[in-house]
């Protein structure tokens, strides 16, 4: 019976990795793939606590993110391939029109 | 409930219908919500109130998506093509904020924010011409997504240390869980701050207020902040509202960071409406003094404030939709030189909504901030309220400038020669903003009365 | 039993997440981001929650990763070819920094609680039981999210709408 609190532990891990990955890496593509990986670790959490409270309402709540994080990839991607229609590239560097 | 049925019927013929069905949903969707105000609190399973409190929000957004309909609906018919699109965007994310208003369940508010949160980030895309408005989608959208990541995560530690999902449940057994649960009002607290563009988290907004397209600039300022206001209030207040003591003082310190720096960014801005997104920052600073105060005044205060900044500030996006030049997107201060030589009505128009978001007595913004700082003073944090005031006089000065810009200033020789007069119905939506903006003014009571009573509730 | 499981799956996790974050490739980080996702399908099964684990693979793992596949291979992975920060070390360093503080911070929030073993029951993650919940107590957010889709849906429409013939690609729910 492995304790909940290393299954809370691995996923605060992925869930800083992500956030790691979204201050550090310049494409668009890979910064939204560290967020989605950050929602992941947050069902995991989700998951682990439902099990150790024995109630689904957690569970419940890790499928409607599901569904939440699909439609946010259809509309994110949507966006990026906007910006590269115009532009031929997906590094957030070069995206300084607006200026600071 | 029948608050989300009627609502969600405003937007059955949404696809190809005119921007005037849509407003005719609005409309009949406010008619019905002031009716169902007077009708008892009824629940949806623990998950939506349909209680004063939320329809007052509901009132509000129902008449900044009305206002924003009408500022909209020039720049539509003039050159996008998706029409139908853009109203049913418009009116999903009214619904979310409604939602995000009404709802008394964590999980509630996390998907009526996505709702909101997504059809915006569609209508910052909308321009499709102009690179910046694509632009200005992606860093919302990538922030945003972030955001919502750490509302999560502080949802789920929430749930860890309370085991519960609805905002009582969490009250209740929140005393004795200690860190856990502290982490996961802090994240929550991330998440909530970046969406209402609290100090922080506010980089994004400068950047989407220009990119966006004015109309939908305007709806996004006003109606996110008073959802996200809307639901930050009533998560602090209802689930935290025993351990006050902790984050009183932290949300007094966040809302003076934010006052100072969205009225110091503010002050030289070249592009108006980069000053306008610095100057909602500061306002969002000054509507978190009324919730920092913490006491029943303050919550009505920070109603009161949503209703009047709401006005203010779409008034003042349709002056600069009206001087817009076609196309691009943005009007720096020096096109504004000598508006009043050419536009006498609009120039006063516009003096009146900046005289009114600075807090010049008569007007609206006065008493919404009088009664935020009242609040503050009455919670013994009379130091936030002298912050509050020395930046409302910061603020002063660049509002001033504008108005000073377009009186005194002589226009130079590229002054636009806008059409200003095949506008009627931009003009008509203006003329309502500056009706409410003096009417909220002179008669602030009725408005606060009505506050009050909804604020009762949580109190 | 299952602490062997748990080390194993939640190794390739972790592996799955490095990778994300180092590849040069946008491709190669793509496929990590999918080994991250089974593991964490598996992670699930190990915690009892069978419809999660199922809804997990096909959703995350089946749909998104595909997604952006799919994205990559059309834009060409070789404007797409990534920079990690070339030059800017010190934001790089600074951020990794930051992002351990945060790890050290939450980590040791969510650590300290000494959970009480909890057997779950049988029946506890299978579809039937998270079905029954779902439909009872959560009716509200079930529809709620699917307005949500109905505005992707309408999002992605708008936005990919063709000046340019992009292929209309119609999001997976």
């Amino acid at each position: 019976m492995v304790p909940t609190s290393y299954y809370l532990i691995l996923a605060a891990i992925i869930f800083t990795l992500g956030v790691i990955g979204v201050l550090v890496r310049r494409n668009a593509l890979v910064i939204f793939m560290s967020v989605e990986m950050m929602m992941n670790a947050v069902n995991l959490t989700l998951v682990a606590l439902a099990r150790q409270k024995g109630s689904l309402a957690g569970q419940v709540f890790v499928f409607l993110i599901m569904a939440v994080a699909a439609a946010e990839v259809a509309i994110g991607l949507a966006i990026v391939m906007e910006i590269v229609r115009h532009r031929d590239t997906t590094n957030v560097d070069e995206l300084n029109l607006l200026k600071w | 409930t029948a608050l989300l049925v009627l609502v969600i019927d405003t937007f059955a013929g949404e696809k190809r219908w005119l921007v005037w069905l849509a407003l005719l949903g609005t409309i009949v969707a406010g008619v019905t919500t002031w009716s169902l105000s007077l009708g008892p609190t009824l629940y949806l399973q623990d998950m939506l109130a349909a209680d004063p409190y939320a329809l007052f929000i509901d009132m509000v957004v129902l008449i900044i998506t009305a206002i924003s309909l009408l500022l909209a609906y020039d720049w539509l018919n003039s050159h996008a093509h998706q029409q139908g699109e853009y109203v049913a965007l418009l009116l999903f994310s009214a619904v979310g904020m409604m939602t995000m208003g009404a709802a008394t369940n964590v999980i509630t508010i996390f998907v009526a924010l996505e709702i909101l949160s997504l059809s915006l980030y569609v209508l910052t895309g909308f321009a499709r011409e102009r690179l910046t408005s694509g632009e200005a989608a992606l860093k919302y959208f990538l922030l945003g997504a972030f955001a919502s990541a750490f509302f999560l995560y502080g949802v789920a530690l929430l749930y860890g240390a309370t085991g519960h999902f609805d905002l009582v449940g969490i009250g209740k057994n929140m005393a004795g869980t200690g860190l856990m649960a502290a982490a996961g009002v802090a994240l929550l607290l991330v998440g909530f701050s970046f969406k209402v563009a609290l100090a922080p988290f506010h980089m994004w907004t400068p950047d989407v207020y220009q990119g966006a397209p004015t109309s939908v600039t305007a709806f996004m300022s006003v109606g996110a902040k008073a959802a996200g206001f809307a639901a930050f209030l009533r998560f602090f207040h209802v689930a935290l509202a025993g351990s006050y003591a902790t984050w009183g003082p932290a949300l007094a310190a966040l809302a003076v960071l934010t006052m100072t720096w969205g009225n110091l960014a503010a002050l030289n801005q070249e592009s108006v409406k980069r000053m306008l997104a610095y100057s909602s920052i500061a306002h969002a600073g000054y509507a978190l003094v009324g919730l920092a105060a913490g006491n029943a005044l303050g919550m009505s205060g920070l109603l009161f404030y949503l209703l009047a900044y709401a006005f203010m500030n779409l008034g003042a996006f349709g002056v600069i939709i009206m001087l817009e030049k076609k196309g691009s997107g943005d009007l720096s201060m020096s096109a504004l030189r000598g508006t009043a030589r050419e536009h006498p009505l609009l120039a006063a128009t516009m003096a009146v909504f900046m005289f009114s978001l600075a807090g010049v007595p008569p007007l609206a913004g006065f008493f919404g901030k009088f009664y935020v700082f009242g609040a503050a003073v009455k919670a013994n944090m009379t130091w936030l309220a002298i912050v509050g005031i020395i930046n409302s006089a910061i603020s002063a000065y660049y509002y001033l400038r504008v108005s000073v810009l377009m009186y005194m200033v002589e226009p130079d020789e590229n002054t636009t020669d806008v059409a200003t007069n095949n506008r009627p119905v931009l003009a008509f939506a203006l003329l309502v903003a500056l009706v409410f903006v003096i009417g909220i003014g002179l008669w602030p009571g009725i408005w606060m009365q009505m506050a009050q009573q909804a604020a009762a509730l949580l109190g | 039993m299952e602490l062997v499981l748990f080390i194993v799956f939640g190794l390739l996790a972790l592996i799955g997440a490095f990778g994300v974050l180092i590849s040069q490739k946008p491709v190669h980080s793509a496929l990590f981001l999918l080994l991250n996702f089974v593991m964490l399908g598996f992670l699930y099964l190990v915690l009892g929650a069978q419809f999660l684990a199922a809804s997990q693979l096909i959703v995350y793992a089946g749909a998104i990763v595909v997604l952006f596949l799919f994205v990559i291979m059309l834009i060409g992975s070789d404007t797409v070819g990534d920079f990690v920060a070339k030059g800017r070390t010190l934001s790089r360093y600074l951020s990794i920094i930051l992002g351990v503080l945060f790890l050290a911070g939450v980590g040791y929030a969510v650590g300290a609680r000494a959970f009480p073993p909890a057997a779950g029951a049988p029946d506890f993650g299978t579809t039937e039981a998270a079905g029954k919940v779902l439909f009872t107590q959560f009716l509200v957010p079930f529809e709620l999210v699917s307005i949500l889709l109905l505005v992707a849906m309408i999002g992605a429409i708008v936005l990919a709408h063709g000046v340019w013939p992009a292929p209309s690609r119609r999001p997976r729910e």
